[in-house]
């Protein structure tokens, strides 16, 4: 792609200093910590997956001089400043409990997520999951949800999860967020949101074979006539 | 207004405002087959002749591909084939999926419906599980559910997308499968976007004739991704991570008869004997095709392509490319990233540097991409970034007056995300757009149960060619990887049930390499090529090849 030069003062230029693991580098101002560090000579093979903020990979920890807090982002994601000190985190080591998905009807038991997740009982409400989740998610709000049973609310507060394990490292009573939060969604999915019916009806007139002749009539339809059929297909622009 | 735009581009957004009134009901017609034509020849990127070369060895010979796609092909085995004891079987198995993301999960789920024991299954993976493109999909999936819709128009829109050159029994596959793929995901517990009486929410995507895309806000790749890897969890499928194949095996009777891994961590590697193999490795966004940036994952490095063509495996259409129309242009950090196509269905429009609407939102994608290039590079009506790219706006505030105030932030909770971090408010400012490279179109040839034409070796997903032609239309993606994931998984069970092994070798590397000798191909080069390379020049110059041993 082309990329034209850029002006004469901007060609220099500002640099960072960062601490990696102790060591101290300087980079250019503007990277994100993932490029930071690529810039610094690191290659990666743990601590970075989708590069766009989605998988989770690269979870890091860091705080910034003269400042006592530790902080949690993605690396992907988060603009280097002068004076941090950083570590990633390569692997979060948290149980996950096994389940059968045709097993676990909410209806059936008093609340199916504490039967698979009994540490959920111990959340003492100290909302440092929450901060620690670099999507911003109410992550003690579903936890509490997820304490009183309410399904729904937890599989909708945890949605954009990512499962970095963030929270479930910070969490003093070693709950396991996201493994509980990925049950509670496919159970909120499965038993409690209605199944679609036009999307039944159609299975079962696919099963009937009901599109299968004007199928194969396209699939042998010589190449002309096809085009003219595509570009006076009638478009639906509003719906 | 935010911190997020120099005051330069701060006077190109007043003219967005201007415009936005004039603009919000109008949509430019579709361009007409000549027009388009136009377009993609003068400004898409795949048009250009010197991106492209003949390959000069294998079985397709005399096929053009990308210089980038040509250099991991006329390269080196990354092993000698005699140091490789294959003698010693590290894991036998009776499938070995390469490749931990949407494609290879699939199969692995649908070979264990087929009877196949879970710990008769391996998947091996470069990174963790699930790190992926199908992770990254934003959109949707396009399903023909609705009364008004039908297979067979999915089938014309696909085929008419990919202009014609698909391989028609595969796009039968794909969207004859489709309506099946959404019950079996309803059944896994996928929570996607419904209305309240259950049937699905579903929007356009460029070069559709029906609303038929089925999404989970933007998060409905990593919404499909993580349930099909907490149900491969679920029944205990051996997955292996930081562990890619490096080279296919065969056996002493031609079939494929599974790989060697290595271990990233250690170097070691592994023998897996396999009764049928399936290639999931994905696509190729890393090799950044003609310099373009790329919203793909760390690992989209082609290297199922290099092994199975090594292997005898035929490819088709890469020498098509997809370059998504909307990659992030400003700000630098995240040039390249992916805007989903969903901002344009919702209704935002692209606009140039003084607020005018120049194309239909929704042309299929390579059309859109084109006529962006052609705004910035042809007319001149660009905006230049402060690091001297041009890109054009996405008017994303035109989704809150036309749908509402609120659903940008419902229906696109990760785009929000990802510009709030940098001081952006798209549900108050437009977004500065280009072109990024997405998608590899082609891929290795397959037949419609997921076999390729080599005895043993199955695939499905990015790492395949034929199912989109030329050009993907958006949502078929995610449908692509569940429907020949699933098709070669069932396959490979069948397979795998009856398949006899002869022994293990690894003849055809050592003849591939005579090849490149034959040709007078004298290179470095080594594939695949595993991890791209970001480390800075500064480094690399001063890097010693020193092994540190205790």
């Amino acid at each position: 792609m082309d990329k034209e030069e850029t002006d004469e003062e901007e060609t220099e230029e500002e640099m960072v200093e960062i601490f990696v693991m102790g060591s101290r580098y300087r980079v250019p101002e503007g990277l994100t910590i993932l490029t930071a560090l690529e810039y610094a000579g690191y290659k990666f093979t743990r601590g970075c997956g989708c590069r766009g903020g989605f998988c989770g990979a690269c979870a890091t920890v860091y705080r910034t001089e003269d400042e006592y807090k530790l902080k949690m982002d993605l690396a992907c994601q988060t603009a280097v400043e002068d004076g941090m000190f950083l570590v990633q985190l390569p692997f979060m080591p948290a149980v996950r409990e096994d389940y059968d998905i045709e097993e676990v009807d909410p209806e059936e038991h008093e609340n199916i997520l504490l039967d698979y997740y009994t540490e959920v009982a111990r959340c003492v409400s100290c909302n440092t999951c929450t901060k620690a989740c670099p999507q911003d998610i109410e992550v003690m709000d579903y936890v509490q949800s997820a304490l009183r049973g309410d399904i729904e609310r937890t599989a909708e507060l945890s949605f954009d999860c990512i499962h970095c394990g963030l929270c479930s490292m910070r969490c003093p009573a070693d709950i396991k967020h996201y493994h509980m939060a990925q049950m509670a969604r496919r159970i909120y999915a499965k038993y409690e949101q209605p199944d679609s019916e036009e999307l039944a009806l159609r299975v079962e007139e696919l099963e009937e074979g009901k599109y299968d002749e004007k199928m194969e009539e396209l699939v042998k339809m010589e190449k002309e006539k096809l085009k003219k059929m595509y570009d006076e297909r009638d478009i639906k622009e509003e719906g | 207004m935010s911190e997020g735009y120099p005051d330069y581009m701060r006077e190109s957004i007043k003219k967005v405002e201007k415009t936005r009134p004039e603009r919000i009901d109008k949509t430019p017609e579709r361009m007409d087959p000549d027009e388009a034509d136009e377009v993609l020849n003068n400004f898409h990127p795949d048009y250009r002749p010197e991106g492209k070369k003949e390959i000069q060895i294998g079985p397709s010979e005399g096929r053009k591909a990308p210089n980038e796609v040509n250099e991991l092909l006329e390269a080196h085995s990354l092993i000698d084939p005699s140091d490789i004891d294959l003698s010693q079987i590290d894991h036998d198995v009776d499938i070995l999926i390469i490749g931990g993301g949407g494609a290879g999960t699939v199969a692995a789920l649908s070979a264990v419906e087929e009877g196949i024991k879970p710990e008769d299954i391996l998947i091996a993976t470069k990174l963790r599980h699930g790190d992926s493109n199908s992770m990254m999909a934003q959109g949707g999936m396009q399903v023909a559910d609705r009364e008004d819709d039908s297979p067979v128009k999915h089938y014309l829109d696909a085929i008419g997308g990919g202009h014609f050159t698909n391989a028609p029994e595969l796009v039968k596959a794909l969207t004859k499968d489709a309506p099946k793929i959404l019950k079996w995901h309803e059944e896994l517990g996928m929570m996607y976007d419904r209305e309240e009486d259950g049937n699905f929410v579903e929007l356009p995507g460029g070069g559709t004739s029906r609303y038929r895309l089925h999404s989970a806000g933007d998060y409905t790749g990593m919404e499909l991704m993580r349930v099909l890897r907490d149900e491969a969890r679920n029944l205990d499928i051996p997955v292996l991570e930081f562990t890619p194949a490096v080279e296919l095996l065969k056996d002493s009777k031609g079939q494929i008869a599974g790989a060697v891994l290595m271990n990233l961590e250690t170097n070691e590697y592994y023998v897996v004997r396999a009764k049928s193999t399936i290639m999931a490795t994905g696509g190729f966004g890393r090799l950044h095709i003609q310099s373009y940036p790329t919203t793909n994952h760390y690992g989209a490095t082609a290297d199922g392509l290099v092994m199975g063509y090594r292997a005898g495996v035929p490819i088709r259409d890469l020498d098509s490319v997809q370059y998504h129309p909307t990659g992030a242009a400003h700000p630098d950090q995240i040039v390249g990233l992916l805007v989903t196509e969903k901002v344009r269905s919702l209704g935002a429009q692209p606009v140039n540097a003084d607020g005018e609407l120049f194309v239909n939102p929704l042309e299929p994608r390579d059309i859109e991409a084109a006529a962006l290039i052609r705004e910035c590079y042809g007319n001149g009506n660009g905006v230049k970034t402060p690091t001297g790219m041009k890109g054009v706006w996405l008017d994303s505030p035109l989704i809150e007056e036309k749908k509402g105030e609120g659903t940008i932030e419902e229906s696109l909770p990760a785009m929000v995300r990802l510009y709030e971090r940098f001081g952006i408010d798209m549900t108050e400012e437009p977004i500065l757009v280009f072109p990024t490279l997405h998608y590899q179109n082609g891929g290795l040839v397959i037949n419609p149960d997921g076999s390729t034409p080599v005895k043993g070796l199955f695939a499905g997903g990015e790492v395949e060619g034929g199912v989109h032609g030329k050009n993907r239309l958006m949502g078929n993606s995610l449908l692509d990887y569940n429907v020949f994931g699933r098709r070669a998984g069932i396959n490979a069970a069948s397979h795998a049930k009856k398949a006899s092994l002869g022994d293990l070798t690894l003849d055809h590397v050592s003849k591939y390499e005579q090849q490149l000798d034959e040709a007078g191909i004298e290179t470095d080069r080594k594939a695949p090529m595993l991890l791209p390379e970001y480390r800075g020049e500064k480094v690399l110059e001063r890097h010693l090849d020193v092994k540190v041993t205790l």
